[in-house]
């Protein structure tokens, strides 16, 4: 109740400062400086106009496709890192190099393979993610309680066995809050992947703002991305990891 | 002869210097014996536990169970550890069914055996509970349970008491005993405590330290279910804790500054039933 309060404040400040700098002073010119009253019509008019859910669901295609895809192949070199000690060795050095580069300096190579197409944006996004979770597997596999092995190894749990049924469940809070920033930097790539040379998706439509100097649709598109993001983080991820915390007994109901 | 232990010894090499942790462990176990290996810490006897449980590999000798020789963990050598080893991502009826998921057995049938373990060492109310949600003696008894289902020959406990408060490890050592007595197994219990083994063992082997040897077998023949205050048991109490005493001023010699010594820092008292003959 207070945040909305507080929200309903700010947005009354943002007006108010409108009102006085830019209608009585004219120190700040309308298009520069929007009022929310413009930023919320031109809100209105991308729903109406359809172009906000065309984007959202074009954004969103996008993100499940390349995350799904990072997540696949990131379990996959996690695992095969903690199974071979010689890529442990040699390429986990890289994948931390990989880790460091931000995944927007991906986009010129994805755009040399892959031209400007779809198939580029999801590039970036799966890379964006893919290091996140593939370190995520890596560390916690190896910080798994070699208590839980050593019991299942005596209860006969080997091999495949061990890693389906202890192995992973063990490390699954790693995995999660791996999973949880790979889907950050995947957010950000695929944002600026869509800003560069997508046909639709939600940078896109914030690029199309900027072209036409509309500074109310830009706002309005950057709240809405807020918004995207928030939605999965909260309704997503929070839950999930919340969840097995407590279940996991790392955190108290 | 279900156990047999030969000319076992175990080498580390740490920061270059080799250890010996345990030399020339000779040890037969029968069926349905309760052994005690009991040792002041560093000697070695959770280390010999491993290698029965096959967790890990003897330097020299080898262990047989029924004239096979054993290589690495399997079911039929159930260890209990010193912290539960309970896997808190499942609850507790699937973590005593944990076992026999593993074997192949079906859902129904280990859903039932999982029942009738779990009510053995009363915890049926919290068949469907969180690890988390149990204290540490429920946790053990889970383990207990869940050690019990695989109907293996032989039980492997490494201190699996230690880190529980003395009412509780009290409750848990009659049950133990009862259970023992119920199940018929044969279980190789790991301590340093030495009420705790002269209350459950029909046989304790006291090791020495640096290198861990056996040092003396003492054979306990006293009525079950045993309690403390009994003057057998302290008098066994009593003759077992003078064997260890030089052991645990050799290892607190090693730990502490040179100028400790038993006589003038001794906390440990003597339970010496001797009335005043040392006058």
């Amino acid at each position: 109740m207070k945040r909305i309060l507080f929200y309903i404040a700010l947005i009354v400040a943002w007006e108010l400062a409108y009102k006085v700098f830019v209608e009585v002073f004219r120190i700040w010119k309308p298009y520069i400086f929007p009022s929310p009253i413009s930023v919320a019509e031109a809100f209105i008019r991308l729903l109406n106009n359809n172009i906000l859910f065309i984007a959202i669901w074009a954004t969103t295609k996008r993100m499940i496709i390349g995350y799904l895809l990072s997540l696949l192949i990131g379990v996959i070199l996690g695992l095969a890192i903690v199974k071979f000690e010689f890529l442990d060795k040699n390429l986990r050095p890289l994948i931390l190099g990989f880790q460091t580069l931000p995944s927007v300096c991906w986009l010129p190579f994805a755009i040399l393979w892959y031209g400007l197409s779809e198939k580029a944006i999801i590039f970036v996004t799966a890379i964006g993610s893919l290091f996140s979770i593939t370190l995520a597997v890596e560390s916690g596999i190896k910080n798994v309680n070699p208590l839980y092995i050593k019991a299942a190894k005596t209860m006969g749990a080997t091999g495949f066995k061990l890693y389906l049924n202890v192995i992973i469940p063990a490390s699954l809070p790693y995995i999660i809050s791996g999973m949880k920033q790979g889907w950050s930097f995947a957010f950000r790539a695929l944002m600026a992947g869509e800003m560069l040379f997508a046909t639709k998706g939600l940078g896109q439509v914030l690029m199309v703002g900027r072209d036409l100097a509309d500074m109310s649709q830009v706002i309005s598109v950057m709240i809405v991305t807020i918004a995207f993001g928030l939605v999965i983080e909260k309704a997503i991820f929070g839950p999930l990891e919340n969840q097995v915390r407590v279940r996991w007994g790392l955190k108290n109901t | 002869m279900t156990l047999a232990i030969k000319n076992v010894g175990k080498r580390f090499i740490a920061n270059g210097k080799e250890i010996t942790v345990l030399e020339d462990i000779n040890l037969e176990v029968g069926r349905g014996e309760f052994i005690c290996i009991l040792g002041p810490s560093g000697c070695g006897k959770s280390t010999l536990l491993n290698i029965i449980a096959g967790l890990e590999k003897p330097s020299q000798g080898k262990v047989f169970l029924n004239g096979k020789e054993i290589l690495s963990p399997g079911p039929d050598r159930i260890v209990m550890f010193q912290e539960s080893a309970l896997f808190p991502w499942l609850k507790v009826i699937d973590n005593v069914e944990f076992g026999m998921k593993m074997l192949g057995i079906p859902k129904k049938e280990r859903y039932e055996k999982a029942l009738r373990y779990l009510k053995m060492v009363h915890l049926t109310k919290f068949e469907n509970a969180f690890v988390h949600q149990l204290s540490g003696g429920m946790k053990q008894r889970v383990a207990l349970a869940r050690a019990l289902t695989l109907d293996s020959e032989v039980l492997l406990m490494d201190e699996p008491f230690a880190a529980l408060d003395s009412q509780t490890k009290n409750i848990l050592l009659l049950e133990l005993q009862r259970i023992w007595w119920e199940t018929k197994k044969t279980i190789i219990f790991v301590t340093h405590n030495i009420e705790e083994a002269v209350l459950l063992a029909d046989k304790v082997v006291v090791m020495s330290s640096n290198p861990g040897r056996i040092k003396k077998i003492f054979e306990i023949k006293l009525a079950r279910p045993r309690l403390l205050d009994n003057p057998d048991i302290v008098y066994m109490i009593s003759a077992i804790m003078k064997e260890l005493k030089d052991e645990v001023e050799k290892i607190a010699k090693e730990e502490y500054d040179s100028d400790w010594s038993f006589e003038k820092d001794t906390v440990l008292y003597s339970t010496d039933s001797g009335l005043g003959i040392g006058l």
